[in-house]
Protein backbone atom coordinates (compact mmCIF):
# COMPACT_ATOMS: atom_id res chain seq x y z
CA UNK A 1 0.00 0.00 0.00
CA UNK A 2 1.16 3.07 -1.06
CA UNK A 3 2.34 5.76 1.84
CA UNK A 4 0.39 8.23 2.67
CA UNK A 5 1.86 12.02 4.69
CA UNK A 6 -1.24 14.08 3.89
CA UNK A 7 -4.22 13.29 6.54
CA UNK A 8 -7.21 12.03 5.14
CA UNK A 9 -10.50 13.96 5.17
CA UNK A 10 -13.05 14.41 7.37
CA UNK A 11 -13.11 13.96 10.93
CA UNK A 12 -9.76 12.37 11.09
CA UNK A 13 -7.65 15.16 9.43
CA UNK A 14 -5.17 17.33 11.85
CA UNK A 15 -3.04 19.83 11.22
CA UNK A 16 -1.07 19.56 8.53
CA UNK A 17 2.42 20.68 9.75
CA UNK A 18 3.86 17.56 10.92
CA UNK A 19 6.74 17.65 13.57
CA UNK A 20 10.24 16.60 13.77
CA UNK A 21 9.15 12.82 14.83
CA UNK A 22 6.89 12.23 12.44
CA UNK A 23 8.56 14.40 9.46
CA UNK A 24 11.49 11.73 10.76
CA UNK A 25 9.23 8.43 10.16
CA UNK A 26 8.07 9.72 7.08
CA UNK A 27 11.56 10.17 5.51
CA UNK A 28 12.57 7.12 6.65
CA UNK A 29 10.24 4.72 5.20
CA UNK A 30 9.30 6.89 2.20
CA UNK A 31 7.64 4.88 -0.67
CA UNK A 32 8.58 1.56 1.37
CA UNK A 33 4.96 0.40 1.55
CA UNK A 34 5.34 0.27 5.53
CA UNK A 35 3.75 3.16 6.56
CA UNK A 36 -0.67 3.46 5.71
CA UNK A 37 -1.29 6.49 7.16
CA UNK A 38 0.20 9.33 9.41
CA UNK A 39 -1.99 11.99 11.11
CA UNK A 40 -1.33 14.48 13.71
CA UNK A 41 -4.75 15.08 15.50
CA UNK A 42 -4.81 17.82 18.42
CA UNK A 43 -0.74 17.54 18.32
CA UNK A 44 -0.53 14.09 18.94
CA UNK A 45 1.46 12.42 16.01
CA UNK A 46 0.48 9.11 14.99
CA UNK A 47 1.87 7.01 12.51
CA UNK A 48 -0.10 3.82 11.14
CA UNK A 49 2.07 1.09 9.84
CA UNK A 50 1.71 -2.38 9.16
CA UNK A 51 1.71 -5.28 11.51
CA UNK A 52 4.66 -7.36 9.82
CA UNK A 53 6.37 -4.89 10.14
CA UNK A 54 6.02 -3.36 13.93
CA UNK A 55 9.55 -4.55 15.04
CA UNK A 56 11.27 -3.08 12.24
CA UNK A 57 9.58 0.57 12.70
CA UNK A 58 10.38 0.33 16.73
CA UNK A 59 13.55 -0.21 16.60
CA UNK A 60 14.13 2.66 14.13
CA UNK A 61 12.43 5.26 16.72
CA UNK A 62 14.42 3.31 19.72
CA UNK A 63 17.69 3.36 17.80
CA UNK A 64 17.52 6.33 15.59
CA UNK A 65 19.48 9.38 17.30
CA UNK A 66 17.16 12.06 15.98
CA UNK A 67 13.84 10.39 17.76
CA UNK A 68 15.58 8.26 20.60
CA UNK A 69 12.35 7.34 22.00
CA UNK A 70 13.64 5.43 24.78
CA UNK A 71 10.66 4.83 26.55
CA UNK A 72 7.55 2.56 25.95
CA UNK A 73 4.68 4.51 27.85
CA UNK A 74 1.23 2.34 27.07
CA UNK A 75 0.48 -0.43 25.09
CA UNK A 76 -3.31 -0.87 24.19
CA UNK A 77 -5.47 -2.22 21.51
CA UNK A 78 -8.81 -0.69 20.13
CA UNK A 79 -11.89 -2.52 19.38
CA UNK A 80 -13.37 -1.10 15.52
CA UNK A 81 -16.03 -3.78 15.39
CA UNK A 82 -19.20 -1.71 13.34
CA UNK A 83 -16.77 2.02 13.61
CA UNK A 84 -14.43 0.98 10.79
CA UNK A 85 -15.63 3.91 9.26
CA UNK A 86 -13.43 6.01 12.14
CA UNK A 87 -10.08 4.95 10.30
CA UNK A 88 -11.08 4.68 6.59
CA UNK A 89 -7.64 3.04 6.27
CA UNK A 90 -9.53 -0.40 8.47
CA UNK A 91 -12.47 -1.12 5.92
CA UNK A 92 -9.98 -0.56 3.38
CA UNK A 93 -8.09 -3.38 5.00
CA UNK A 94 -10.81 -5.26 5.99
CA UNK A 95 -8.97 -5.03 10.09
CA UNK A 96 -11.21 -4.96 12.89
CA UNK A 97 -8.07 -4.30 15.78
CA UNK A 98 -5.60 -1.86 16.54
CA UNK A 99 -3.18 -2.19 18.35
CA UNK A 100 -1.93 1.77 19.55
CA UNK A 101 1.94 2.41 21.00
CA UNK A 102 2.39 5.50 22.52
CA UNK A 103 5.95 6.05 22.91
CA UNK A 104 8.18 8.88 24.84
CA UNK A 105 11.69 10.39 24.64
CA UNK A 106 13.05 11.71 27.72
CA UNK A 107 16.41 13.10 25.92
CA UNK A 108 14.28 14.60 23.30
CA UNK A 109 11.06 15.44 25.12
CA UNK A 110 8.90 14.25 22.25
CA UNK A 111 6.27 11.75 21.66
CA UNK A 112 4.36 9.32 19.12
CA UNK A 113 1.60 6.88 18.69
CA UNK A 114 2.32 4.03 16.56
CA UNK A 115 -0.74 2.10 15.57
CA UNK A 116 -0.52 -1.42 13.78
CA UNK A 117 -4.35 -2.66 12.39
CA UNK A 118 -4.65 -5.79 12.75
CA UNK A 119 -7.41 -8.32 11.02
CA UNK A 120 -9.43 -10.34 13.10
CA UNK A 121 -8.73 -13.72 11.30
CA UNK A 122 -4.87 -13.06 12.15
CA UNK A 123 -4.41 -11.46 15.13
CA UNK A 124 -0.58 -11.79 15.51
CA UNK A 125 1.80 -9.17 15.80
CA UNK A 126 5.96 -9.45 17.06
CA UNK A 127 6.14 -8.40 21.08
CA UNK A 128 8.43 -5.82 21.48
CA UNK A 129 9.85 -6.99 24.55
CA UNK A 130 13.22 -7.77 23.15
CA UNK A 131 13.24 -3.41 22.57
CA UNK A 132 11.34 -2.25 25.69
CA UNK A 133 11.28 -5.05 28.81
CA UNK A 134 8.85 -3.19 30.42
CA UNK A 135 6.43 -4.00 27.51
CA UNK A 136 5.92 -7.37 28.98
CA UNK A 137 2.52 -6.60 31.23
CA UNK A 138 1.22 -4.51 28.82
CA UNK A 139 1.11 -6.70 26.35
CA UNK A 140 0.10 -9.45 28.49
CA UNK A 141 -3.42 -7.08 28.67
CA UNK A 142 -3.62 -6.73 25.70
CA UNK A 143 -3.75 -10.20 24.83
CA UNK A 144 -6.12 -10.77 28.07
CA UNK A 145 -8.79 -8.36 26.86
CA UNK A 146 -8.75 -8.13 23.28
CA UNK A 147 -7.18 -11.35 22.25
CA UNK A 148 -3.80 -10.34 20.21
CA UNK A 149 -1.10 -12.81 20.72
CA UNK A 150 1.83 -11.17 20.91
CA UNK A 151 4.55 -13.42 18.81
CA UNK A 152 7.83 -13.97 20.75
CA UNK A 153 6.69 -12.76 23.97
CA UNK A 154 8.59 -14.80 27.20
CA UNK A 155 5.28 -15.25 29.10
CA UNK A 156 2.16 -14.63 27.56
CA UNK A 157 -0.92 -15.80 29.55
CA UNK A 158 -3.70 -13.78 30.94
CA UNK A 159 -2.98 -10.86 33.52
CA UNK A 160 -6.06 -9.21 35.09
CA UNK A 161 -8.70 -11.95 34.84
CA UNK A 162 -8.21 -15.88 35.95
CA UNK A 163 -6.93 -17.89 33.58
CA UNK A 164 -10.25 -19.84 33.19
CA UNK A 165 -11.95 -16.87 31.91
CA UNK A 166 -13.49 -17.26 28.64
CA UNK A 167 -13.55 -14.48 25.38
CA UNK A 168 -11.84 -11.40 25.86
CA UNK A 169 -14.33 -8.70 27.75
CA UNK A 170 -12.86 -5.38 25.73
CA UNK A 171 -14.02 -6.52 22.20
CA UNK A 172 -16.75 -4.62 21.54
CA UNK A 173 -19.06 -7.89 21.01
CA UNK A 174 -18.48 -9.28 24.34
CA UNK A 175 -22.22 -8.30 26.35
CA UNK A 176 -21.30 -6.07 29.69
CA UNK A 177 -24.04 -7.82 31.42
CA UNK A 178 -22.42 -11.47 30.59
CA UNK A 179 -21.60 -13.50 34.11
CA UNK A 180 -18.94 -16.39 33.78
CA UNK A 181 -18.17 -18.61 37.56
CA UNK A 182 -14.89 -17.54 38.91
CA UNK A 183 -13.09 -20.74 39.38
CA UNK A 184 -12.16 -21.86 43.09
CA UNK A 185 -8.49 -22.92 43.70
CA UNK A 186 -7.63 -25.79 42.43
CA UNK A 187 -7.12 -28.35 45.23
CA UNK B 1 42.39 -35.76 54.55
CA UNK B 2 40.59 -37.14 51.87
CA UNK B 3 40.03 -35.70 48.93
CA UNK B 4 36.39 -35.80 49.22
CA UNK B 5 37.00 -33.88 52.21
CA UNK B 6 38.95 -31.01 50.56
CA UNK B 7 36.03 -30.42 47.90
CA UNK B 8 33.63 -29.89 50.43
CA UNK B 9 32.41 -26.52 50.04
CA UNK B 10 29.77 -25.42 52.79
CA UNK B 11 28.15 -22.64 50.96
CA UNK B 12 27.25 -25.36 48.05
CA UNK B 13 26.45 -28.65 50.25
CA UNK B 14 24.45 -26.71 53.07
CA UNK B 15 21.76 -25.54 51.10
CA UNK B 16 18.82 -27.55 50.88
CA UNK B 17 15.77 -27.50 48.49
CA UNK B 18 14.42 -24.13 47.25
CA UNK B 19 11.43 -23.14 49.26
CA UNK B 20 8.40 -21.82 46.91
CA UNK B 21 6.06 -19.30 49.45
CA UNK B 22 2.95 -17.82 48.87
CA UNK B 23 3.00 -14.07 49.56
CA UNK B 24 -0.45 -12.22 49.61
CA UNK B 25 -3.55 -12.20 48.18
CA UNK B 26 -3.98 -10.33 51.79
CA UNK B 27 -0.41 -10.56 53.19
CA UNK B 28 -0.05 -7.76 56.01
CA UNK B 29 3.03 -6.34 53.76
CA UNK B 30 1.49 -6.69 50.83
CA UNK B 31 -0.71 -3.18 51.14
CA UNK B 32 -3.51 -3.53 48.68
CA UNK B 33 -4.42 -7.24 47.02
CA UNK B 34 -1.76 -8.59 44.99
CA UNK B 35 0.35 -11.97 45.18
CA UNK B 36 3.54 -13.13 45.27
CA UNK B 37 5.15 -16.71 44.33
CA UNK B 38 8.38 -16.24 45.77
CA UNK B 39 11.02 -18.99 45.61
CA UNK B 40 13.29 -18.84 47.88
CA UNK B 41 16.74 -20.50 48.67
CA UNK B 42 17.35 -19.83 52.12
CA UNK B 43 16.75 -15.91 52.46
CA UNK B 44 17.40 -14.88 49.15
CA UNK B 45 14.99 -14.26 46.69
CA UNK B 46 15.66 -16.68 43.31
CA UNK B 47 12.67 -15.80 41.49
CA UNK B 48 9.45 -13.99 41.88
CA UNK B 49 6.28 -13.80 40.23
CA UNK B 50 3.93 -11.22 40.54
CA UNK B 51 0.22 -11.92 40.14
CA UNK B 52 -2.00 -8.56 40.05
CA UNK B 53 -5.57 -8.79 38.73
CA UNK B 54 -7.69 -8.87 42.02
CA UNK B 55 -8.90 -5.55 42.16
CA UNK B 56 -10.25 -5.54 38.28
CA UNK B 57 -13.55 -4.05 38.21
CA UNK B 58 -13.51 -3.37 34.30
CA UNK B 59 -13.17 0.14 34.45
CA UNK B 60 -12.50 0.52 30.76
CA UNK B 61 -15.60 -2.21 29.81
CA UNK B 62 -17.71 0.52 32.46
CA UNK B 63 -16.50 3.60 30.68
CA UNK B 64 -17.55 2.62 27.04
CA UNK B 65 -21.38 1.98 28.58
CA UNK B 66 -21.13 5.24 30.21
CA UNK B 67 -21.89 9.12 29.23
CA UNK B 68 -18.39 11.45 28.81
CA UNK B 69 -19.66 13.21 32.43
CA UNK B 70 -20.30 9.72 33.75
CA UNK B 71 -16.95 8.40 33.92
CA UNK B 72 -15.80 10.72 36.75
CA UNK B 73 -16.87 8.32 39.73
CA UNK B 74 -15.03 5.25 38.28
CA UNK B 75 -11.33 7.57 37.38
CA UNK B 76 -11.68 8.53 40.86
CA UNK B 77 -11.16 4.76 42.18
CA UNK B 78 -8.17 4.46 39.62
CA UNK B 79 -5.82 5.95 42.40
CA UNK B 80 -7.95 6.29 45.24
CA UNK B 81 -5.20 7.63 47.03
CA UNK B 82 -4.73 10.59 45.10
CA UNK B 83 -8.40 10.55 43.47
CA UNK B 84 -8.67 14.35 42.31
CA UNK B 85 -5.70 13.76 40.10
CA UNK B 86 -6.83 10.91 37.63
CA UNK B 87 -10.19 12.98 37.45
CA UNK B 88 -8.49 16.25 36.15
CA UNK B 89 -5.81 13.79 33.99
CA UNK B 90 -9.34 12.49 31.89
CA UNK B 91 -10.59 15.85 31.96
CA UNK B 92 -7.93 17.01 30.35
CA UNK B 93 -7.87 14.63 27.92
CA UNK B 94 -11.62 14.74 27.12
CA UNK B 95 -11.50 18.64 26.85
CA UNK B 96 -8.22 18.32 24.32
CA UNK B 97 -9.89 15.98 22.20
CA UNK B 98 -13.72 18.91 22.25
CA UNK B 99 -10.66 21.67 21.78
CA UNK B 100 -11.99 23.79 25.09
CA UNK B 101 -10.58 26.04 27.16
CA UNK B 102 -11.13 26.07 30.14
CA UNK B 103 -11.22 29.85 32.57
CA UNK B 104 -8.35 30.35 34.23
CA UNK B 105 -9.53 30.18 38.28
CA UNK B 106 -10.36 26.95 37.14
CA UNK B 107 -7.10 25.41 36.06
CA UNK B 108 -5.83 27.29 39.36
CA UNK B 109 -8.49 25.43 41.18
CA UNK B 110 -7.97 22.02 39.55
CA UNK B 111 -3.77 22.64 40.29
CA UNK B 112 -4.38 23.56 44.19
CA UNK B 113 -6.80 20.48 44.32
CA UNK B 114 -4.30 18.24 42.49
CA UNK B 115 -1.34 18.81 44.76
CA UNK B 116 -3.58 18.48 47.71
CA UNK B 117 -4.49 15.24 46.30
CA UNK B 118 -0.46 14.52 45.42
CA UNK B 119 0.08 15.11 49.11
CA UNK B 120 -2.14 12.87 50.42
CA UNK B 121 -0.90 10.29 48.07
CA UNK B 122 2.44 10.82 49.40
CA UNK B 123 1.17 10.73 53.04
CA UNK B 124 -0.46 7.39 52.95
CA UNK B 125 2.77 6.07 50.73
CA UNK B 126 5.41 7.16 53.52
CA UNK B 127 3.04 6.17 56.29
CA UNK B 128 2.46 2.72 55.50
CA UNK B 129 6.18 2.50 54.06
CA UNK B 130 7.29 3.12 57.77
CA UNK B 131 4.27 1.05 59.56
CA UNK B 132 5.91 -2.01 57.18
CA UNK B 133 9.07 -1.40 58.56
CA UNK B 134 7.34 -1.34 61.93
CA UNK B 135 7.68 2.29 62.80
CA UNK B 136 4.13 2.75 64.06
CA UNK B 137 4.04 6.37 65.29
CA UNK B 138 5.77 7.92 61.93
CA UNK B 139 2.42 6.27 60.33
CA UNK B 140 -0.12 8.23 62.97
CA UNK B 141 1.65 11.02 62.04
CA UNK B 142 1.61 10.83 58.26
CA UNK B 143 -2.35 10.04 58.95
CA UNK B 144 -2.77 12.81 60.87
CA UNK B 145 -1.39 15.06 58.28
CA UNK B 146 -3.35 13.16 55.72
CA UNK B 147 -6.70 14.07 58.02
CA UNK B 148 -5.49 17.57 57.59
CA UNK B 149 -5.45 17.65 54.05
CA UNK B 150 -9.02 15.70 53.74
CA UNK B 151 -10.52 18.10 55.89
CA UNK B 152 -9.49 20.46 53.24
CA UNK B 153 -10.80 18.45 50.52
CA UNK B 154 -13.86 17.83 52.27
CA UNK B 155 -14.54 21.47 52.63
CA UNK B 156 -14.47 22.08 49.13
CA UNK B 157 -16.62 18.80 47.49
CA UNK B 158 -18.03 17.44 50.44
CA UNK B 159 -15.90 14.12 50.10
CA UNK B 160 -12.85 12.70 51.83
CA UNK B 161 -11.94 10.17 49.70
CA UNK B 162 -13.13 10.37 45.88
CA UNK B 163 -14.10 13.52 45.23
CA UNK B 164 -15.28 13.37 41.91
CA UNK B 165 -15.05 17.12 42.10
CA UNK B 166 -13.89 17.97 38.17
CA UNK B 167 -15.79 18.35 35.23
CA UNK B 168 -15.83 18.19 31.87
CA UNK B 169 -14.88 22.17 31.19
CA UNK B 170 -15.27 22.98 34.71
CA UNK B 171 -15.57 22.23 38.31
CA UNK B 172 -18.97 21.33 40.50
CA UNK B 173 -18.31 24.10 43.13
CA UNK B 174 -16.02 26.97 43.79
CA UNK B 175 -13.63 27.14 46.88
CA UNK B 176 -15.40 27.64 50.16
CA UNK B 177 -15.29 30.82 51.99
CA UNK B 178 -12.18 31.35 54.38
CA UNK B 179 -10.63 28.47 52.11
CA UNK B 180 -6.69 30.56 51.85
CA UNK B 181 -6.70 30.92 55.81
CA UNK B 182 -7.58 26.88 56.28
CA UNK B 183 -5.28 26.16 54.35
CA UNK B 184 -2.50 28.14 55.72
CA UNK B 185 -3.81 26.82 59.22
CA UNK B 186 -3.73 23.28 58.32
CA UNK B 187 -0.18 23.37 56.30
CA UNK B 188 1.31 24.95 59.24
CA UNK B 189 0.39 21.90 61.59
CA UNK B 190 1.26 19.58 58.16
CA UNK B 191 4.86 21.37 58.28
CA UNK B 192 5.55 20.20 62.15
CA UNK B 193 4.15 16.61 61.50
CA UNK B 194 6.74 16.39 58.39
CA UNK B 195 9.27 17.78 60.55
CA UNK B 196 8.41 14.95 63.24
CA UNK B 197 7.92 12.63 61.13
CA UNK B 198 11.54 13.39 58.92
CA UNK B 199 13.35 13.55 62.56
CA UNK B 200 11.77 9.95 63.42
CA UNK B 201 12.88 7.98 59.76
CA UNK B 202 15.16 10.17 57.57
CA UNK B 203 18.78 9.55 59.96
CA UNK B 204 16.84 6.29 61.89
CA UNK B 205 19.72 3.79 61.80
CA UNK B 206 16.83 1.29 61.96
CA UNK B 207 15.45 2.85 58.99
CA UNK B 208 18.23 3.30 56.90
CA UNK B 209 19.69 -0.25 56.79
CA UNK B 210 16.37 -1.25 55.82
CA UNK B 211 16.11 1.11 53.29
CA UNK B 212 19.87 2.29 51.63
CA UNK B 213 21.15 0.02 48.89
CA UNK B 214 17.72 -2.30 48.82
CA UNK B 215 15.66 -2.58 45.80
CA UNK B 216 17.91 -0.05 43.64
CA UNK B 217 17.53 -0.15 39.75
CA UNK B 218 19.91 1.97 37.10
CA UNK B 219 18.56 5.12 35.39
CA UNK B 220 18.61 2.88 32.23
CA UNK B 221 17.06 -0.20 33.28
CA UNK B 222 14.41 2.02 35.15
CA UNK B 223 13.47 3.74 31.69
CA UNK B 224 13.18 0.39 29.61
CA UNK B 225 10.77 -0.33 31.97
CA UNK B 226 8.58 2.16 31.86
CA UNK B 227 9.18 3.97 35.90
CA UNK B 228 8.03 7.19 35.95
CA UNK B 229 6.99 9.46 38.63
CA UNK B 230 9.65 9.25 42.26
CA UNK B 231 10.75 5.68 41.41
CA UNK B 232 12.14 7.11 38.19
CA UNK B 233 13.37 10.56 39.58
CA UNK B 234 14.92 8.30 42.22
CA UNK B 235 17.37 7.24 39.84
CA UNK B 236 18.39 10.77 38.95
CA UNK B 237 16.11 10.99 35.56
CA UNK B 238 14.71 14.51 35.82
CA UNK B 239 11.62 13.74 34.20
CA UNK B 240 8.56 15.16 35.61
CA UNK B 241 5.00 15.48 32.99
CA UNK B 242 4.82 19.19 34.74
CA UNK B 243 8.08 20.27 33.47
CA UNK B 244 8.04 18.49 30.53
CA UNK B 245 4.50 19.06 28.82
CA UNK B 246 3.42 21.58 31.73
CA UNK B 247 -0.38 21.78 31.31
CA UNK B 248 -3.01 24.08 33.77
CA UNK B 249 -0.94 26.70 34.86
CA UNK B 250 2.67 24.58 35.70
CA UNK B 251 4.74 27.06 33.78
CA UNK B 252 3.67 29.80 35.53
CA UNK B 253 4.75 28.55 39.16
CA UNK B 254 8.31 28.23 40.79
CA UNK B 255 8.79 24.69 42.30
CA UNK B 256 11.49 22.46 41.99
CA UNK B 257 11.76 18.75 40.89
CA UNK B 258 13.90 16.59 43.39
CA UNK B 259 16.30 13.99 42.27
CA UNK B 260 17.54 11.19 43.71
CA UNK B 261 21.10 9.50 42.29
CA UNK B 262 21.02 5.97 43.23
CA UNK B 263 17.56 4.33 42.62
CA UNK B 264 16.67 2.89 45.71
CA UNK B 265 14.36 2.70 48.17
CA UNK B 266 15.70 5.42 50.74
CA UNK B 267 16.33 7.48 47.45
CA UNK B 268 12.37 7.08 46.73
CA UNK B 269 11.73 8.09 50.26
CA UNK B 270 13.59 10.96 49.78
CA UNK B 271 11.99 12.04 46.75
CA UNK B 272 8.44 11.92 47.95
CA UNK B 273 9.05 13.67 51.34
CA UNK B 274 10.61 16.57 49.51
CA UNK B 275 7.66 16.54 47.18
CA UNK B 276 5.26 17.02 49.88
CA UNK B 277 7.15 20.63 50.71
CA UNK B 278 6.47 21.55 47.03
CA UNK B 279 3.39 20.61 46.81
CA UNK B 280 2.36 22.61 49.53
CA UNK B 281 4.59 25.72 47.89
CA UNK B 282 2.78 25.03 45.21
CA UNK B 283 -0.86 25.80 46.73
CA UNK B 284 0.41 28.45 48.44
CA UNK B 285 1.74 30.04 45.12
CA UNK B 286 -1.53 29.60 43.67
CA UNK B 287 -3.88 30.99 46.88
CA UNK B 288 -1.68 34.07 46.46
CA UNK B 289 -1.84 34.63 42.51
CA UNK B 290 -5.66 33.48 41.79
CA UNK B 291 -7.61 35.56 39.77
CA UNK B 292 -11.20 35.89 40.35
CA UNK B 293 -13.99 34.57 37.45
CA UNK B 294 -15.63 31.83 36.59
CA UNK B 295 -14.44 28.61 37.13
CA UNK B 296 -16.91 26.60 34.46
CA UNK B 297 -16.67 27.67 30.47
CA UNK B 298 -19.61 29.56 29.50
CA UNK B 299 -21.06 26.64 27.05
CA UNK B 300 -24.20 25.14 27.90
CA UNK B 301 -23.17 22.46 25.55
CA UNK B 302 -20.30 21.19 27.95
CA UNK B 303 -20.99 22.62 31.29
CA UNK B 304 -24.41 21.53 32.41
CA UNK B 305 -26.36 24.91 33.83
CA UNK B 306 -27.18 24.85 37.17
CA UNK B 307 -29.93 22.96 38.61
CA UNK B 308 -31.24 26.34 39.66
CA UNK B 309 -31.58 27.74 35.90
CA UNK B 310 -32.30 25.00 33.79
CA UNK B 311 -35.51 24.79 36.14
CA UNK B 312 -35.97 28.58 35.31
CA UNK B 313 -34.76 28.70 31.43
CA UNK B 314 -36.80 26.73 28.76
CA UNK B 315 -33.21 26.97 27.08
CA UNK B 316 -31.39 25.52 29.70
CA UNK B 317 -34.12 23.19 30.52
CA UNK B 318 -33.13 21.79 26.80
CA UNK B 319 -29.71 21.94 27.28
CA UNK B 320 -29.70 19.85 30.54
CA UNK B 321 -32.34 17.31 28.50
CA UNK B 322 -30.19 16.43 25.95
CA UNK B 323 -26.81 16.36 28.61
CA UNK B 324 -28.97 13.85 30.81
CA UNK B 325 -30.51 11.58 28.04
CA UNK B 326 -28.27 11.42 25.12
CA UNK B 327 -24.75 12.73 26.59
CA UNK B 328 -22.64 15.42 25.54
CA UNK B 329 -21.54 14.86 21.84
CA UNK B 330 -17.60 14.62 21.85
CA UNK B 331 -16.28 14.96 18.62
CA UNK B 332 -14.65 11.99 16.56
CA UNK B 333 -11.29 11.51 17.29
CA UNK B 334 -8.38 9.88 19.69
CA UNK B 335 -6.19 11.84 21.93
CA UNK B 336 -3.11 11.27 24.50
CA UNK B 337 -3.34 13.76 27.92
CA UNK B 338 -0.54 12.52 30.13
CA UNK B 339 -0.80 14.18 33.79
CA UNK B 340 1.88 13.82 37.01
CA UNK B 341 0.27 11.97 38.89
CA UNK B 342 1.36 10.82 42.30
CA UNK B 343 3.02 7.43 41.40
CA UNK B 344 4.05 8.72 38.04
CA UNK B 345 2.50 9.35 34.17
CA UNK B 346 -1.38 9.15 34.53
CA UNK B 347 -1.95 9.19 30.83
CA UNK B 348 -5.45 8.96 29.19
CA UNK B 349 -6.02 7.51 25.82
CA UNK B 350 -9.61 8.51 24.34
CA UNK B 351 -11.57 7.60 21.35
CA UNK B 352 -14.41 8.79 20.01
CA UNK B 353 -16.38 7.85 17.28
CA UNK B 354 -18.68 11.08 18.14
CA UNK B 355 -21.68 9.86 20.44
CA UNK B 356 -22.23 10.17 23.53
CA UNK B 357 -20.12 7.93 25.30
CA UNK B 358 -16.44 7.49 25.11
CA UNK B 359 -15.65 4.33 22.68
CA UNK B 360 -12.54 3.68 24.32
CA UNK B 361 -11.15 5.28 27.66
CA UNK B 362 -7.65 4.08 28.30
CA UNK B 363 -5.39 4.85 31.74
CA UNK B 364 -1.99 4.18 31.45
CA UNK B 365 -1.46 3.21 35.08
CA UNK B 366 2.07 3.90 36.33
CA UNK B 367 1.95 1.67 39.37
CA UNK B 368 1.10 -0.88 36.55
CA UNK B 369 4.93 -0.44 35.02
CA UNK B 370 6.44 -0.12 38.41
CA UNK B 371 5.24 -3.45 39.60
CA UNK B 372 6.17 -5.42 36.50
CA UNK B 373 9.61 -4.72 37.33
CA UNK B 374 9.44 -6.11 40.79
CA UNK B 375 11.42 -9.28 39.78
CA UNK B 376 13.93 -7.31 38.54
CA UNK B 377 14.51 -5.14 41.82
CA UNK B 378 14.22 -7.83 44.10
CA UNK B 379 15.79 -11.12 42.57
CA UNK B 380 18.91 -11.73 44.26
CA UNK B 381 18.04 -10.00 47.34
CA UNK B 382 16.70 -11.13 50.80
CA UNK B 383 13.21 -11.92 51.23
CA UNK B 384 12.81 -8.93 54.16
CA UNK B 385 13.73 -6.56 51.11
CA UNK B 386 10.59 -6.87 49.41
CA UNK B 387 8.79 -5.38 51.85
CA UNK B 388 10.35 -1.69 51.65
CA UNK B 389 10.75 -2.03 47.83
CA UNK B 390 7.43 -3.03 48.05
CA UNK B 391 6.20 0.06 49.82
CA UNK B 392 8.35 2.34 47.97
CA UNK B 393 7.10 1.35 44.73
CA UNK B 394 3.48 1.69 45.44
CA UNK B 395 1.38 -0.83 43.90
CA UNK B 396 -1.91 1.16 44.11
CA UNK B 397 -4.80 -1.62 43.24
CA UNK B 398 -7.73 0.74 42.11
CA UNK B 399 -4.78 1.84 39.53
CA UNK B 400 -2.62 -1.28 38.75
CA UNK B 401 -5.85 -3.42 38.22
CA UNK B 402 -8.24 -0.85 37.17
Amino acid sequence: MKSDSAPAGGARSGDATSGPPLAIVIEKYADMGVVIHTHRLHGDETVVVHAEDILDVMNFLRKDDRLNFDMMMDLTAVDYLDNQNLNPYLAEMNARFEVVYHLYSIGKNHRIRVKAPLAEDNLFINSITGIWGGADWFEREAFDMYGIVFRGHPNLKRILLYEKFEGHPLRKDYPKTKRQPLIGPRN
Amino acid sequence: MTDAKKDYDFHKESHTERMVINMGPSHPATHGTVKFLVTLDGETIEDIDVEIGYLHRAFEKECENQQWSGVFPYTDRLDYTASVLNNIGYALAVEKLIGLKTPERCDYIRTIIGEMARMSGHYTNLGAGALELGALSAFIYFVEARELVWDLLESVCGARLTHNYVRIGGLISELPDGFGLGVAKAFKKNRELWSDFDKLLTKNRIFLDRMRDVGGISAEKAIEWGFTGPCLRACGVPFDVRKAEPYLIYDQLDFEIPLGSTGDNFDRYLVRMEEINQSMRIVEQCLEKMPEGPINVDDPNWRQPSKDESSKKIESLIFHFKAVIEGQKVPAGEVYQPIEGANGEVGFYVVSNGGGKPYKCRCRPPSFALTSAMPQLVTGSMLADLIPTFDMINLIGGECDR
